[in-house]
């Protein structure tokens, strides 16, 4: 049996980045499309904000050299829950470039098959490789920094829970942005509350959001997107940002075009649904 | 291994066990034990037991109560538990007023402290608010249902208080948070705004207390699984300080006793003065004090009152009026428990306040004989007085508390082929083709 070398990284969960900045290639990383959001996977969890070490995700930013005025560390601001393989993360990072972002995975690990190919390979089926999403995207943040010096620093993904976890990542109101693209429907009435979007997370996600802050959700299904604008205005913290604003917000494109779940509904023909929602303060009574 | 013997258990239906709880009227009216479905409560002043009445066409409770609380102005009380029932008492009279149904298993309860709503968390994380009749009303509106006010997501919550100033309501869960919401005037439409996160805990959170030494400043204490109690700032989320419970026993405990699971708190009750906070220990045959420096914001180790060996207190109660600290021991849902064996022991301790029990004179523990109105109060609480008889059962109920914690609230890991095992029993399963 030959091992390849096509992939980068390999299976053995090193860190070093591929080869001239080759990207990794996707089809190695396939997923399965859902995963169980109430299993406590055996992934760390740090145990407040505090405990978010900010260096392993974006080294430019917290040099090991401090000088003795060096500012004070950034904060991540934005936060793609479900970020998948990362598509848009890559899309917003040049267009914020000085803002910290991480994408949020829940998905474990991948098993992919290496095919005999002509393009690449020779020989027979080599080998199952177990990777995870999360890799995959780390993967790619690191090639894109390699080949691209001085870009894509601002960017990262961790794998956890967003559903039970999100205030052991964020204090109040860190987040000017969150993005839920293209969530698990959860068809099923049973398991409506698997829902990332509901009434009561709403309520962490408020509270990790700073007033001003938006939230964008995007979704094909229509059901689904009923239910997450429903949620939203009924939700006394978050109001519907107005259609002109979100005509002339630059992120609003990237939501339909950025991802992969996105291209494949485009390739599909198929109608998106979007709830564009501002965060806001209660009204004293 | 740990993990056997916990499967082992659940095989045999042992581990769901209900420890017994207590609480005290605000003003000393009268003390409240649970022990699985039974509810006894005892009137301190006219000294007698009370018979407990229920207009709501139900009798009491049909499995273990798991939560018991007394409204602040002590006109309300409040059960609920595994038979899906939260029963709201009045006090005077003691009848029941409200029997609310819950969907699920109810694991917290707490009524607001101008006794108009009563919030009750489910086994989903769901804390469901019930709005009271005007006193004294009858009929109560029949769309006057639960309505679900906040959640912590899939997680069992352990603790639900109010703050003193009525501002926030406070909730625990087993995934190590805690949360602290407003709680709005008109809280029908939900709590949806969150003050903050007490995040520190590195296991469940089983017990929350506010605690103040003045009107208008008041603290959070909690006690967890990882044998810490901990101070809050609970406006900022703020840590201001630990106390390793462990680190403790580990010196007055022998080597052996010291296994890590448990260790974990049970229980914690701050005194009325907000300068001692008792704690009670999962397999500790006593109580715990702790020194509370709310103007420094310290919590230390003042010292331990060690009871008989076989006395592990299960729940702890003070009230602001007395200077008791009160404590129960007791489980049920054991095997081979017969009904009539729903036993429980109470030890009382005086003087709980700071300077009191600082000083060395008088006893730490009341005897018996000592306890108000002794002989009658011990024989309505404890379920009868002959000791020997309770030693037994109270052996059986030692090692049982012991697994009995750690299996309700540190999640389950299956191995893989138990995992395998539990997915063939589910029913839900599409057909892969």
């Amino acid at each position: 049996m030959t091992r390849t070398n096509g992939v980068s990284g390999g299976g053995g969960g090193q860190q070093q980045a591929p080869a001239a900045g080759k990207l990794p290639r996707k089809r190695f990383y396939r997923a399965r499309a859902h995963s169980n959001p109430l299993s406590d996977s055996h992934f760390p969890v740090p145990v407040s904000p505090d405990e978010v070490d900010l260096s392993q995700h974006y080294p430019r930013y917290f040099p090991a050299d401090k000088g003795e005025e060096a500012p004070p560390p950034p904060r991540i601001r934005f936060a793609d829950v479900g970020c998948g393989f990362g598509g848009l993360l890559v899309g917003l990072s040049p267009l914020f470039p000085d803002t910290l972002m991480i994408g949020m995975e829940l998905r474990d690990k991948v098993v992919t098959t290496l095919f005999c190919c002509a393009l690449d390979f020779c020989g027979c089926p080599v080998y199952y490789s177990k990777l995870k999403v999360t890799e995959y995207v780390k993967e790619r943040i690191l090639a894109l920094r390699a080949s691209n010096p001085g870009q894509y620093d601002n960017i990262s993904v961790v794998r956890t829970n967003s559903m039970k976890y999100i205030p052991n990542y964020f204090r109040k109101a860190q987040l000017t942005k969150m993005f839920f693209l293209f969530p698990d429907p959860h068809f099923k009435e049973k398991n409506h509350r698997r829902r990332v979007i509901s009434m009561q997370l709403l309520d962490e996600y408020a509270y990790v959001m700073e007033v001003g802050g938006i939230i964008y959700t995007i979704t094909d299904v229509e059901e689904l997107g009923e239910w997450m604008r429903s949620c939203l205005e009924k939700h006394p913290l978050f109001e519907a940002v107005p259609e002109e604003e979100i005509k002339a917000d630059p992120v609003v494109k990237l939501l339909s075009t950025a991802t992969e779940e996105s291209q494949k509904v485009a390739r599909n023909g198929g109608q998106t649904f979007h709830a564009i929602f501002r965060r806001i303060s209660l009204q004293e009574e | 291994m740990e993990d056997t013997a916990i499967e082992e258990a659940e095989v045999s239906g042992a581990a769901e066990f209900a420890p017994a709880l207590i609480a005290s009227h605000p003003h000393g009216n009268s003390v409240a034990v649970a022990i699985g479905p039974e509810l006894r409560v005892f009137d301190l002043k006219s000294g007698s037991p009370v018979s407990l009445s229920d207009d709501c066409g139900g009798r009491s409770h049909a499995d273990a109560i798991r939560a018991i609380c007394f409204g602040v102005s002590g006109a309300l009380f409040a059960s609920a538990g595994d038979d899906k029932l939260v029963k709201v008492w009045k006090t005077d009279s003691w009848r029941c007023i409200r029997t609310i149904t819950s969907e699920k298993r109810v694991s917290a309860v707490a009524i607001s402290n101008d006794d108009l709503y009563v919030t009750f968390a489910d086994k989903f994380g769901v804390v469901w608010l019930v709005t009271l009749g005007e006193d004294g009303a009858e009929q109560v509106s029949v769309d006057n249902k639960p309505v679900s006010i906040l959640g912590h997501y899939c997680s069992i919550i352990t603790s639900m208080k109010f703050s003193p100033d009525g501002r926030f309501i406070a909730t625990a869960d087993r995934d190590f948070k805690i949360r602290v919401t407003l709680f709005p005037k008109n809280p029908v439409k939900g709590a949806h705004e969150i003050q903050s996160f007490c995040l520190g805990h590195t296991d469940f959170v089983s017990c929350i207390a506010f605690t103040s030494m003045s009107e208008n400043q008041s603290f959070l204490i909690s006690g967890g699984g990882d044998s810490t109690v901990r101070l809050w700032d609970y406006i900022n989320g703020c840590l201001l300080d630990t106390c390793q419970v462990r680190d403790k026993m580990g010196e007055l405990l022998e080597q052996n006793e010291t296994d890590d699971s448990s260790l974990a708190v049970a229980d914690i009750c701050p005194s009325n003065d907000g300068k001692l906070v008792a704690v009670a220990i999962q397999s500790f045959n006593g109580v715990m004090l702790l020194a509370c420096d709310l103007v420094g914001k310290k919590l230390s180790f003042l010292k331990v009152i060690t009871m008989e060996k076989s006395y592990i207190p299960t729940s702890l109660a003070s009230s602001f009026s007395s200077e008791f600290l009160w404590t129960v021991m007791g489980a049920s849902n054991m095997p081979n428990q017969a009904s009539n064996q729903l036993l429980t022991r109470l030890r009382i301790i005086p003087r709980f306040q700071k300077d009191l029990i600082s000083s060395d004179n008088g006893p730490l523990i009341l005897e018996d004989s000592e306890v108000p109105h002794g002989e009658k109060l011990l024989l309505a609480l404890q379920g009868s007085l002959d000791i020997a008889k309770q030693e037994e059962v109270l052996a059986s109920v030692l090692s049982a508390l012991k697994v009995s914690m750690h299996k309700m609230l540190v999640k389950k890991h299956y191995s893989e082929e138990r995992r395998e095992q539990r997915k063939r029993g589910r029913n839900d399963k599409k057909i892969k083709n």
